[in-house]
């Protein structure tokens, strides 16, 4: 009886997570979707208080109050523009916590306190979340590293990396065979399982840390997206060892997710996960040159001043966010030019590129919080028919989203790349510190063309400038 | 076992069907918030935490119950924070908003 009664409460958890996803499908419900499955989560922990037979509740009050508390602290103090690293250590942390309690079970086993036998079904299942919890765990705390820069976001790589990566693989391997074959071995096998298990723990850590060393900082939305899947995937795999439905749904659900994210971006940037997983392309921004203009090119520059004239005798103005507008943290500054410029009647529109900034839809966390309004956000179907019509399009720190090359130079990497079409605009007004390629490395002709002014600054700066110019002009 | 995989399949479906179609704009709110939804193992590690027969179970279980409570916790309260400013609707656009959300999705 209470076993049904305990069930079905994780199956109302499971629904409601599933109608809280399904709210998340709009903007306007997306909060109440959100809320919706924080209570879907209420409802599995009361309902495993109080119908499992929880003796130790100062342990449990404890765990809870500490994790509540640096969890609370950290999501209130997070700046938006490094919301990517912290999805990056709250994935490391969720497969952390799968990888351990598939360890408490384990060790419930090796006590005999378990409630099933070790069998071999236990067996595959444990050390299966051990590997892809510890390997989250690991790769998260690298991805966040070379987010916030502890770490360099260049790629890491040094001879005998793929070679120490595949022998860890088969480490890890040999560690799960051998505790498959100690199934139904207990308690008189008990000690080869630890050290198995243990070599497996040791073995996934390193392995997370190398398989995300290699990748460049640029490509690490992909691996936040990837890993969040992982994360899912960790929980479901817990779900298998406990039997436990909820576990299943939910965590499926978040691999799914995680997954579909990380096609969405892969598509975005014409590339192959596999590329990516083992790419090593790409770097750090940081590598900035003067305006360095190839032989047989021209570069007309202009200034904030002549930038503010254009804008303000535009009709329809375009703004393109790039990862260059989410580090000079410039959304405030691009949302006030765009409000000067529409108490002046100008059209205002932003253009959203899949990976402008440094996760999946991370530009419109920016522009929100700058108290932007969603509905001025076009994704790039929804705009690129209007940029032929668009009289001045100004690019905030974007490069590769905008290169026409993507659709013109067969022979360059980026080709086929779908992008925003700006250079269809009358004018554009390019904002960026230097002609200096993004982190495709490729150089962009459309700094280059005779409809395009570059504005070299710092986009804050810069933007700040123009619409300080727009208030003079209007002043006068 | 194999119900397991019967509804680990299913969900698999479900949940492709559901993602698909959130738009771009709330894929970052996504992300967090399905991660703070893959702390779920935070039922298992308050049963492994609650156990008092084994030691060593209690002691994993404590540590898993900690990192899974920051992950639910910290991911659903800053998937909030996030949502909350989508809703502010302060700029001028809200009439066009209204036009926009009641027409054609997208």
């Amino acid at each position: 009886m209470k076993t049904a009664i305990i069930d079905l409460t994780y199956l109302l958890s499971a629904v409601l997570f599933i109608f809280g996803l399904k709210r998340m499908q709009s903007p306007v419900t997306a909060r109440s979707g959100n809320v919706l499955a924080s209570l879907g989560m209420l409802v599995a922990v009361v309902a495993t208080l109080f119908l499992k037979e929880i003796l130790s509740w100062p342990m449990i009050i404890a765990g809870v109050v500490i994790g509540g508390g640096i969890g609370l602290v950290l999501a209130r103090k997070v700046e938006m523009t490094a919301m990517p690293e912290l999805v990056a250590v709250f994935n490391g942390f969720g497969g952390l916590a799968s990888a351990l309690v598939s360890g408490a079970e384990l060790s419930q086993h090796i006590a005999g306190t378990a409630s099933s036998t070790f069998g071999l079904v236990s067996a595959i299942t444990i050390s299966l979340s051990i590997l892809i919890g510890t390997v989250t765990f690991s790769g998260s705390i690298v991805a966040n590293g070379k987010l916030s820069g502890w770490i360099t976001g260049s790629p890491i790589s040094f001879p005998g990396l793929r070679v120490l990566t595949v022998l860890l693989l088969i480490g890890a391997g040999g560690a799960m065979g051998v505790m498959i074959a100690m199934a139904d071995a207990f308690p008189e096998l008990a000690a080869p399982t630890i050290q198995a298990a243990a070599g497996l723990g040791a073995s996934a850590l390193l392995l997370g840390i190398l398989l995300v060393i290699p990748i460049g900082g640029a490509d690490m939305p992909v691996v936040v997206s990837l890993l969040n899947s992982y994360s899912g995937l960790a929980a479901a795999t817990t779900g298998f060892v406990l039997n436990n439905t909820a576990l299943i749904v939910s965590g499926t659900l978040v691999g799914a997710a995680g997954m579909i994210l990380t096609v969405i971006m892969c598509d975005a940037m014409n590339r192959s996960l596999a590329n990516v997983i083992l790419g090593g392309f790409g770097g750090d921004d940081g590598a900035v040159g003067g305006p360095d203009v190839p032989e047989g090119k021209t570069v007309n520059e202009t200034s904030p001043d002549d930038t503010a004239i254009l804008a303000s005798y535009a009709e329809k103005v375009v703004i393109v966010p790039g990862y260059g507008l989410a580090v000079a943290q410039a959304q405030h500054e691009v949302r006030e030019m765009a409000d000067q410029l529409e108490a002046q009647g100008v059209e205002v529109k932003y253009a959203i590129h899949p990976v402008a900034g440094r996760m999946p839809g991370h530009m419109n966390v920016l522009l929100a919080e700058a108290n932007v309004s969603y509905e001025k956000l076009y994704e790039m179907d929804e705009i690129n028919p209007e940029f032929p019509t668009t009289d001045l399009a100004i690019v905030v720190g974007a490069n590769d989203v905008v290169n026409p090359a993507a659709r013109e130079d067969e022979g360059s990497p980026i080709y086929g790349m779908p992008i925003l079409n700006v250079d269809e605009a009358e004018t554009v007004v390019v904002i960026k510190r230097s002609l200096s390629p993004g982190y495709s490395g490729v150089p962009n002709n459309l700094f280059y063309a005779d409809n395009t002014k570059m504005l070299f600054s710092d986009a804050k700066e810069a933007v700040a400038g123009i619409t300080e110019s727009i208030k003079e002009m209007q002043e006068a | 076992m194999l119900n397991n995989l019967i509804i680990f399949v299913l969900a698999a479906f479900v949940g492709t069907e559901i993602l698909t179609k959130v738009p771009q704009t709330l894929h970052t709110p996504l992300m967090s918030g399905a991660n703070a939804i893959s702390g779920i193992t935070i039922v298992g590690a308050l049963v492994a935490a609650g156990m008092t027969t084994d030691p060593w179970s209690g002691w994993i279980g404590f540590a898993a119950l900690i990192v899974a409570t920051i992950n639910v916790v910290g991911g659903f309260l800053v998937t909030d924070r996030m949502l909350e400013m989508f809703g502010e609707k302060k700029s001028s656009g809200a009439g066009q908003a209204a036009q926009r959300t009641n027409g054609t999705p997208g």
